[in-house]
């Protein structure tokens, strides 16, 4: 398993639309993809899911990859985090 | 004439015939179904369908509203998709044996319920997402048409409420404003409503018998006028014209260069209070941000905030302007802007008293704090740092001082840091009266009018007693700035104004005669100022 973790920028926390991103992105992944933030964790596959964590501005969450190509879907997901969200 | 009042999300004025706009109920049956296979294939068929009509509603949105307003419609197809969503219509249809209509509206309620339980005023309108996209569902599946929203005529939209489909769905050539019962300023409605730049009003209480009826929106004062007398009227509409007319010119203005006819360029910068505000600086399109009062760092909290906290909210400036300009003005606090935390002591003179940089000169701790969120910040985007109420070369040199201790800790960490511009604000006189040996000091002055209006005249603001004797536009402070402007010059420092006097049109000619460099005003007068300063001769 990669873990890494990442900060929302967008002031409106990750709202409909960089949920939408994240979840498209995280769809080309073979990997399971999950996200944690505290206690809680979502599927970064599911929209709904993810819209649950409530992730606010600000807030650091974690990113755990898990799966055959986990290295490289591991940092292109990064690298689109740090691009768009 | 009736008059309604709501919350305005949008401002400007409209006038035109409402159109009241009734939802239809969509009456779901609970019906029992034998072949439950049968049913989720019915199910998935009408998913699929639905998901061609989003794409569609999408592709229409691109057009007619651009991408960041047609988002929503991708969203709402990944909402549809979403495994969780799928899994909860088949089981309920599996498990209950009921029909899919059913299946969709009891899933739909649920995960409504999910966001309207959040306490993000955002997540809790994402609620309205979930049923629109299920009431589409739940059309598809009872092969109901919905008709299209017809417009004609009717410029002032009225509704309980309205969801991205309905609003994508109007002819948005003919739609002037949009009026409410229900829905926040993050609601459809009012994203809608800033994208197409029509006033919009939230919260109107109105009476269904005003469909088809002559109204007025004032997105000013957030008032529904229904059948407006005629010089109510006349007088609106002499004011939608001044604002159209003042629409147009600022959309021209928009994207271009702030520089005089003969060619001086003027940095033009905002001045903010707070992370909100960073939308009016984008939408304004200033060059950069000139004043960025860190105080409510400080108000919010109970206590002082972290290195880390005020790190996160530099950054993130720092980085929302993407290389633009961001000048952050050190703890500007005294007496009469008391934090209960700092126990400052209660002051007969507050505005001559231990406030300031008389504070972060003595308490080094909190100065130092600041200090490094700052140059921490700094490798991030391109930040400068002022430094308020400075009356003599020493206390910038002690600055200095404790930037280069501030430095060299960071770099004995490793921790990274950029380029900084240092500058400081003029607004004592004797800061005036000692601006070229300062500028030798310094990268940058930017001249608070209002503190050196105050100081220069000796006239308490907050005094209204003193109205009649206070001129802003006296002699002595103009030519304040004029020495201030060539002493800042002769020592190699840029100047700027960044208090109120920065954003006086009448002034503007003068500031750019006298040569200065820089003019930071709230976000809402840039594009006025750019006007001013592109007509300059």
């Amino acid at each position: 398993m990669v873990k890494f973790t990442f900060t929302v920028k967008d002031e409106m926390g990750l709202h409909a639309r960089p949920a939408g991103l994240l979840v498209k992105e995280a769809a080309k992944c073979t990997s399971k993809v999950t996200i944690k933030k505290g206690d809680k964790s979502g599927d970064a596959k599911r929209i709904f899911n993810l819209m649950g964590l409530s992730i606010k501005h600000g807030e650091e969450v974690e990113v755990m990859v898990e799966g055959e190509k986990e290295q490289e879907e591991a940092a292109a997901l990064e690298a689109f985090i740090a691009e768009n969200i | 004439m009736k008059r309604y009042s709501g919350k305005a999300v949008f401002h400007g004025i409209a006038i035109g015939k409402i159109q009241l706009l009734k939802k239809k109920e969509t009456n779901v049956f609970r019906n029992h179904i034998e072949d439950v296979e049968q049913e989720i294939a019915r199910a998935e068929r009408a998913v699929t369908e639905t998901e061609d009509q989003l794409k569609k509603l999408y592709d229409k949105a691109l057009l007619e509203v651009g991408e960041s307003g047609a988002a929503i419609f991708e969203v709402h197809q990944m909402m549809l998709q979403d495994q969780d969503y799928q899994e909860s219509i088949q089981n309920i249809i599996r498990t209950q044996q009921v029909n899919a209509e059913y299946a969709v509206a009891i899933t739909a309620d649920n995960f409504s319920e999910m966001f309207a339980q959040m306490e993000d005023a955002y997540m809790k309108e994402r609620a309205a997402d979930v049923k629109d996209i299920s009431e589409r569902l739940i059309r598809v599946l009872s092969a109901e048409e919905k008709e299209d929203l017809d417009t004609d005529g009717a410029t002032i939209i009225v509704a309980d409420d309205l969801s991205p489909s309905e609003t994508v769905q109007m002819d948005k050539s003919k739609v002037k404003s949009f009026v409410t019962r229900y829905g926040s300023s993050n609601s459809h409605t009012a994203i809608l409503a800033r994208t197409m730049n029509v006033p919009a009003l939230i919260g109107v209480a109105y009476e269904d018998d005003i469909d088809g009826m002559t109204a007025v929106v004032d997105g000013f004062k957030g008032e529904l006028i229904v059948e407006p007398d005629t010089d109510v009227l006349a007088e609106y509409e002499k004011k939608a014209a001044e604002e159209a007319e003042k629409q147009k010119l600022l959309q021209e203005l928009k994207g271009k260069e702030t520089v005089t006819q003969s060619g001086k360029q003027i940095r033009l910068y905002a001045n903010i209070g707070g992370i909100s505000d960073l939308q009016a600086v984008m939408q304004n399109d200033a060059a950069g941000i000139g004043l960025f009062r860190s105080e409510f760092l400080y108000l919010e909290k109970d206590d002082y905030p972290t290195e880390d906290e005020q790190f996160k909210v530099y950054r993130s400036v720092a980085e929302t302007m993407a290389g633009k300009k961001v000048i952050i003005r050190t703890l500007d606090i005294g007496a009469d802007k008391q934090i209960g935390y700092f126990g400052l002591d209660k002051e007969d003179n507050p505005a001559m008293g231990y406030r300031a940089i008389r504070i972060c000169l003595t308490r080094i701790d909190i100065f130092k704090t600041q200090l490094r969120a700052l140059y921490r910040a700094s490798a991030y985007g391109n930040i400068g740092i002022m430094f308020p109420m400075i009356i003599s070369v020493n206390e910038v040199k002690r600055i200095k001082e404790i930037v280069e201790e501030v430095k060299r800790e960071l770099k004995e960490n490793g921790i990274a840091y950029g380029e900084v511009e240092l500058g400081i604000m003029i607004e004592t006189p004797a800061a005036v009266m000692v601006s070229e040996e300062l500028a030798k000091e310094v990268d940058f002055f930017s001249i608070g009018t209002n503190d050196l209006t105050q100081y220069t005249l000796a006239i308490d603001r907050q005094n209204a007693k003193l109205d009649d004797f206070y001129d802003a536009h006296h002699p002595a402070i103009l030519r304040m700035i004029r020495m201030v402007v060539e002493n800042g010059h002769k020592g190699g420092a840029w100047v700027g104004i960044c208090g109120e006097l920065g954003a006086d049109l009448e002034l503007t000619n003068e500031f750019v005669e006298m040569g200065i460099d820089e003019l930071s005003v709230s976000p809402s007068c840039i594009l006025p100022i750019r006007k001013k300063i592109r007509d300059h001769q």
